[in-house]
């Protein structure tokens, strides 16, 4: 590699876990290079929230998870939380808080334990809200909001911390195609221009394709293939990861374009 | 309504309150030398007042350490109650759960019946003690109970654990209840249904320092409340330990009640109805509700109390009736405005 090439943001080694005696995740490895998008991908149960969890920190593993190349589990909670924002599948939203309000706690990391948010903090927060085009719900309450309008407000909390990773639990899971191709625009967006690495999962494969630099195809926790969309959404690897059948074809821009063919077609 | 407008609006509250339960009561004070004996007070203010020297003894001896009692139970009530709901996640927790109503009752009904004799003194040290070692009771049981972290996931259990150590405590004491004196069924109904009548300025220096540390300790944990309400997981994501905070204020809501229960008996219903005003009138955010619920239950506390000394003067209702017969109707209307947000 030259010297202008990214570092490594996020790595999994030989990452292994074990949630209620049951192995979910067995010797999983990967990386994403700064300002990268790693998309995992594979059927439901393959152990794809598992890695970002533990990635996040949130489940006890076996293995190493480095973050922007230190050892997660020799940095604090808060230094952690600095680095690395997560979004949960289905993020908890305190119906009666306000946009605002949510979004300040994501500059929690940064808040010492009896410190209160000061001026700076809550102009990183309203920076945030206007950089995903919510600055007007600020004093609307989150129950108002629309499922669209939520997942927004939810990534402007994740990246009021300022964080250099993003952790994404399926963020399209809960919206129609409109606003689901939003959300990705608007997360390809944000690492444009703000060195911002992206980790997330997708079940949408062609929308993995076509957001992502990079897939890992997980099953049953193991890693079946890696690599650029190209190379692992294919039709044979595909049919026997998911026992679906589907077609592969090249979209517009050249990425792949996975197509469910049902089996009576002619 | 801002945060601030609200907790001004709480202190003029608290401070209308305690002047009117100065100037109303049993004995026919004049307002006009009452107002002046008050104000002569203040550091810097000199003014003559016509009290007579038993009308002082009232007013300074047996009033004020009334409302300066009433105000630090209410207040304690309300904080330890709005404390715990945030703990739980749960809005219809009271601070008297997790066995520390129970356990002050049973403390209370054995000091009564076996050590009447040593003088009432020792009745709110055997309820503040009962009432500590009712919540740590629930909190090993809930431990034992729960496969999962018991300030962590496994919370919920906490809350179970609680309510099952209560009915516990409240059955041995009905137990050595019915087998007592009539005299002494009589004496712990009277505390367990809550008075101020035995207040002075020597229980308010006793409970200060508990309710100075546990009022301190949940005050500073509104914004942790805050972040522990978008979940656990997210809180630890955001650099929060969960655990630490719930436990702090598990711990310091638990000291708050149990002094508040010491000196007053149980009063129920301000650790649930306070707080939800609260939230009506500032918003959910912990940083406001907590310290609009100190400033509202003492002065919810303070007028209800003016309420039990007053309405059958010269007896007393017992204050725990009052604030049940103007809680209960009020907490069916804060519920019918609540119930589409808090599910």
């Amino acid at each position: 590699m030259n010297a202008g090439a990214p570092r490594t943001m996020v790595a999994v080694e030989s990452l292994s876990v074990t949630l209620d005696r049951v192995m979910v995740l067995t010797g999983v490895s990967c990386a994403v290079s700064e300002g990268g998008w790693l998309a995992l991908i594979g059927p439901n149960g393959a152990g794809k929230s598992t890695l970002i969890r533990a990635a996040a920190g949130l489940v006890p593993y076996q293995g190493r998870v480095l973050l922007g190349g230190a050892d997660a589990a020799t940095l604090r909670a808060r230094e952690r939380a600095r680095l690395v924002a997560y979004v949960p599948q289905e993020p908890v939203l305190p119906p009666d808080m306000t946009v605002a309000q949510y979004v300040l706690l994501g500059r929690t990391p940064h808040l010492g334990y009896l410190s209160t948010p000061g001026r700076h903090d809550r102009a990183r927060a309203h920076a945030a809200l206007e950089r995903l085009d919510v600055a007007r719900f600020a004093a609307s309450r989150l129950a108002r909001l629309s499922g669209g309008e939520r997942q927004r407000v939810v990534l402007a909390r994740a990246l009021a911390s300022d964080p250099t990773v993003l952790l994404l639990d399926e963020p399209t899971s809960m919206l129609d195609v409109g606003h689901q191709q939003q959300v990705l625009e608007l997360v390809d967006g944000l690492r444009g221009d703000g060195r911002l690495t992206v980790l997330s999962t997708l079940h949408d494969l062609t929308a993995a394709g076509q957001y992502a630099d990079e897939l890992v195809l997980l099953d049953e926790g193991h890693v079946v293939a890696s690599g650029p969309p190209s190379a692992v959404l294919t039709a044979a690897l595909i049919e026997t990861v998911y026992a679906a059948r589907v077609a592969v074809t090249p979209g517009p821009d050249g990425r792949p374009v996975v197509t469910p063919v049902r089996r009576s077609a002619c | 309504m801002t945060k601030r407008t609200a907790l001004g609006a709480a202190a003029v509250f608290l401070v209308v309150a305690a002047g009117v339960a100065a100037f109303v009561g049993a004995a026919d004070l004049n307002p006009l030398a009452t107002a002046a004996a008050l104000l002569d007070k203040i550091p810097f203010v000199r003014l003559p007042s016509s009290l007579s020297p038993v009308d002082r003894a009232v007013l300074f001896q047996i009033r004020l350490p009334r409302v300066a009692v009433g105000a630090l139970v209410g207040g304690l009530l309300a904080l330890a109650g709005a404390g715990y709901q945030g703990v739980f996640r749960n809005p219809l927790v009271d601070s008297g759960m997790l066995g520390a109503s129970a356990g002050a009752g049973l403390g209370a009904t054995l000091a009564i019946i076996y050590l009447g004799g040593e003088g009432p003194s020792v009745v709110p040290l055997a309820a503040f003690i009962g009432s500590l070692s009712g919540v740590a009771v629930a909190y090993l049981t809930g431990v034992a109970a729960s496969t999962r972290t018991i300030l962590g996931d496994g919370v919920a259990t906490l809350l179970l654990a609680g309510i099952a150590v209560g009915s516990f405590l409240t059955a041995v004491q009905t137990f050595f209840l019915q087998r007592s004196a009539q005299v002494d069924i009589q004496a712990v109904y009277s505390w367990l249904l809550g008075s101020l009548s035995a207040a002075s300025w020597q229980q308010v220096t006793t409970i200060l320092p508990y309710a100075a540390v546990s009022s301190a300790v949940i005050l500073l944990h509104g914004r942790h409340l805050d972040v522990l309400a978008v979940g656990d997981d997210e809180a630890r994501t955001l650099g929060m330990r969960p655990g630490l905070v719930r436990g702090l204020v598990v711990a310091a809501a638990a000291l708050a009640a149990a002094s508040a229960v010491a000196v007053s008996g149980l009063i129920g219903f301000v650790g649930i109805v306070v707080p939800h005003v609260a939230r009506r009138l500032a918003g959910p955010s912990y940083t406001s509700v907590l310290p609009l619920s100190m400033l509202g239950g003492a002065g919810f506390l303070v007028l209800a109390d003016t309420l039990a000394r007053t309405v059958l003067s010269p007896a007393e209702l017992p204050i725990g009736v009052v604030t049940a017969l103007v809680g209960a109707p009020a907490f069916v209307w804060v519920l019918r405005g609540t119930t589409s947000v808090d599910t």
